[in-house]
């Protein structure tokens, strides 16, 4: 059963084919990766489904409606939630208060925050509740402190953490490892596992392949605008048009 | 050498009167509500003082009304990130909305104003819906715009009594009510704006103005938030206007002159930004202070320029953050 289906994709900025009819599903409770070399347009394809941008053509199915030309709040409130590769916190208030943007949202107030919390007036200790699942230590200063004052490694945990806050039924998580050390990259992987455990279906844009390859159950990569492969890590990176797309080809 | 830095430390008595505790001592109590009574009752007791003095209780009539400006562009500019030159926008449609209830249609004041605040609000926002969901320099523009394209319609169709105005709009009954009618609006929408700011829906607001995609990409209509920000902001500028409709008892061009526009923003740049309150202090010296300087004929444009300049320049962090500071915090020489 899936839940997201994405047939034929396309998208052109000015004479540069950016996708070019880009077609996967991913089904429920599955962790799906997608990789390509830089430029491949992995960042475009989630810009297209989540309706930052507008696709020329092609169709995004989600639990069976097309929600192709939605605008992009309308798509998060169906249950799509996405991280910025480029972070995006809110600079000016504290972390937790970050979350709260999220739970008062339609989507949250209605089906209540992180494990039914948060419907009322409570939102600020759910708030906490879910930077403390995401690894902010409760009862340290870190979860009041101003975002502004974060390190990386904090700010990527707390764009997730946006994200769970809107309880969603699809993350898209582009880039979350990149930037972080490989201890703090070990520290996150259980969470994107125990995310996995609750129900959610994680797409995951990476260029940490070893990281992603721990994870994801399936993965497909891109190069400049096309799907060249899909399947499970170890079929993909056997495929010679990925590691060409890597590696660079041996006639130049 | 000795190295020396100047290091802020938080007041023992601000720590004490944070949370729920500050119940248990008055002293704390009024350490929080000091600064707020002053406002309030300095604010109320202003007509009685100035009772010898008619034409200083009319210039407090006229701060109260940028106030209510002020606080309006302090609200957009600084909590939702848009920057709103619609001051005189926001006056004349308040104005020319009473002159049309009261003259045309013989709605009494008390009932006037309030009728010509709403649906001002709503032409305000009606018109600026266009432009909501640009970023950056074009709403301001337009927001600038309005008025002018305002006093052209009304001059070339010659609607609305033309280049002479809408006159016989009733006055106020008696003079206090006149005083406190404005004094009070400013300070409810003054605390209410401060406590609205507090929310969650305050937040999120805030969040537009720090990162609209984030907010987009937690599902929430921006597109709608903005429209409900400028609602609110509009509503509290055409009561201003309706107000001084009533208080000259006629509602003409000049409601649309750019004074509006800018007086507000040079307040809060001199109270400092997001706190309203801010604001409000900044009318209250500017106000007042352009009328000390009458005494210097035409002149008195280039001692009020150097003033803001000084302002700006010196203390560019705004009064109010600066007292607030103050208030808050001591400050010591530490060795490094």
């Amino acid at each position: 059963m899936s839940i997201l289906s994405v047939e034929n994709i396309s998208k052109t900025f000015g004479g540069l084919k950016a996708l070019m009819s880009v077609s996967f599903s991913v089904k429920q409770g599955e962790i799906y990766g997608i990789i390509g070399p830089n430029g491949s347009g992995k960042t475009t394809l989630i810009n297209c489904i989540t309706g930052f941008i507008k696709p020329e053509s092609g169709k995004v199915y989600f639990q069976g409606s097309n929600i192709q030309g939605w605008p992009a709040h309308k798509i998060a409130r169906a249950g799509i939630a996405r991280t910025f590769q480029v972070m995006r916190p809110y600079y000016s208030l504290p972390a937790y208060k970050n979350l709260i943007i999220p739970l008062w949202s339609p989507r949250a107030r209605a089906i209540g925050g992180w494990r039914g919390g948060g419907k009322h007036g409570d939102r600020d200790t759910v708030a906490v509740d879910i930077l403390e699942e995401i690894g902010f230590e409760r009862d340290s200063r870190v979860p009041y402190k101003l975002a502004s004052t974060l390190p990386t490694g904090y700010l990527k945990r707390l764009e997730l953490a946006r994200c769970i806050a809107l309880r969603p039924e699809i993350i898209f998580c582009d880039e979350v490892f990149s930037g972080l050390s490989a201890s703090e990259v070990a520290g996150m992987l259980p969470l994107i596992e125990k995310l996995k455990m609750e129900g959610i279906t994680l797409i995951m844009v990476e260029h940490r392949l070893k990281e992603l390859f721990k994870v994801a159950d399936r993965v497909m990569a891109l190069q400049f605008g096309e799907k060249i492969a899909e399947g499970h890590y170890k079929e993909v990176i056997a495929d010679p048009r990925v590691k060409e797309a890597y590696l660079g080809s041996e006639e130049v | 050498m000795e190295v020396r830095r100047k290091e802020r430390i938080d007041r023992g008595i601000k720590v004490r009167s944070e949370g729920i505790y500050v119940v248990s001592s008055l002293k704390e109590m009024l350490y929080v509500a000091g600064p707020r009574l002053f406002l309030i009752v300095g604010l109320l007791l202003l007509p009685l003082v100035l009772e010898m003095a008619p034409y200083w209780k009319r210039v407090v009539n006229i701060m109260c009304v940028y106030g209510l400006l002020a606080i309006s562009f302090d609200f957009l500019a600084n909590i939702v990130g848009l920057v709103c030159l619609g001051g005189a926008m926001f006056i004349g449609v308040g104005g020319y909305m009473t002159a049309i209830f009261n003259v045309y249609l013989h709605c009494p004041v008390y009932l006037a104003i309030p009728l010509a605040g709403l649906s001002g609000a709503f032409i305000c926002t009606i018109l600026l819906l266009p432009c909501l969901s640009l970023r950056g320099v074009y709403f301001a523009i337009v927001t600038l715009m309005y008025p002018l394209l305002f006093t052209r319609i009304i001059e070339a169709l010659n609607i609305l009594g033309g280049t002479n105005g809408i006159t016989g709009l009733d006055s106020f009954p008696n003079p206090y009510l006149e005083n406190y009618v404005i004094i009070i609006l400013l300070l409810v929408f003054m605390f209410g704006l401060r406590r609205l700011v507090d929310e969650d829906i305050g937040l999120v607001l805030r969040g537009i103005k720090d990162n609209d995609q984030s907010v987009r990409a937690s599902g929430i209509n921006v597109t709608h938030l903005k429209a409900l920000a400028v609602f609110i902001a509009s509503f509290i500028g055409c009561l201003g206007g309706a107000y001084l409709a009533h208080l000259y008892m006629w509602a003409g061009l000049s409601l649309f002159a750019l004074d509006f526009s800018i007086i507000p923003i040079a307040a809060v740049t001199i109270g400092g930004g997001g706190s309203m309150m801010g604001a409000v202090l900044g009318t209250f010296i500017l106000v007042p202070l352009s009328e000390f300087l009458r005494f210097f004929g035409t002149f008195r444009i280039v001692i009020y320029c150097l003033i803001l300049t000084g302002f700006i320049v010196f203390k560019s962090e705004g009064l109010l953050t600066y007292f607030a500071r103050k208030y808050d915090q001591f400050e010591r020489w530490a060795k490094i």
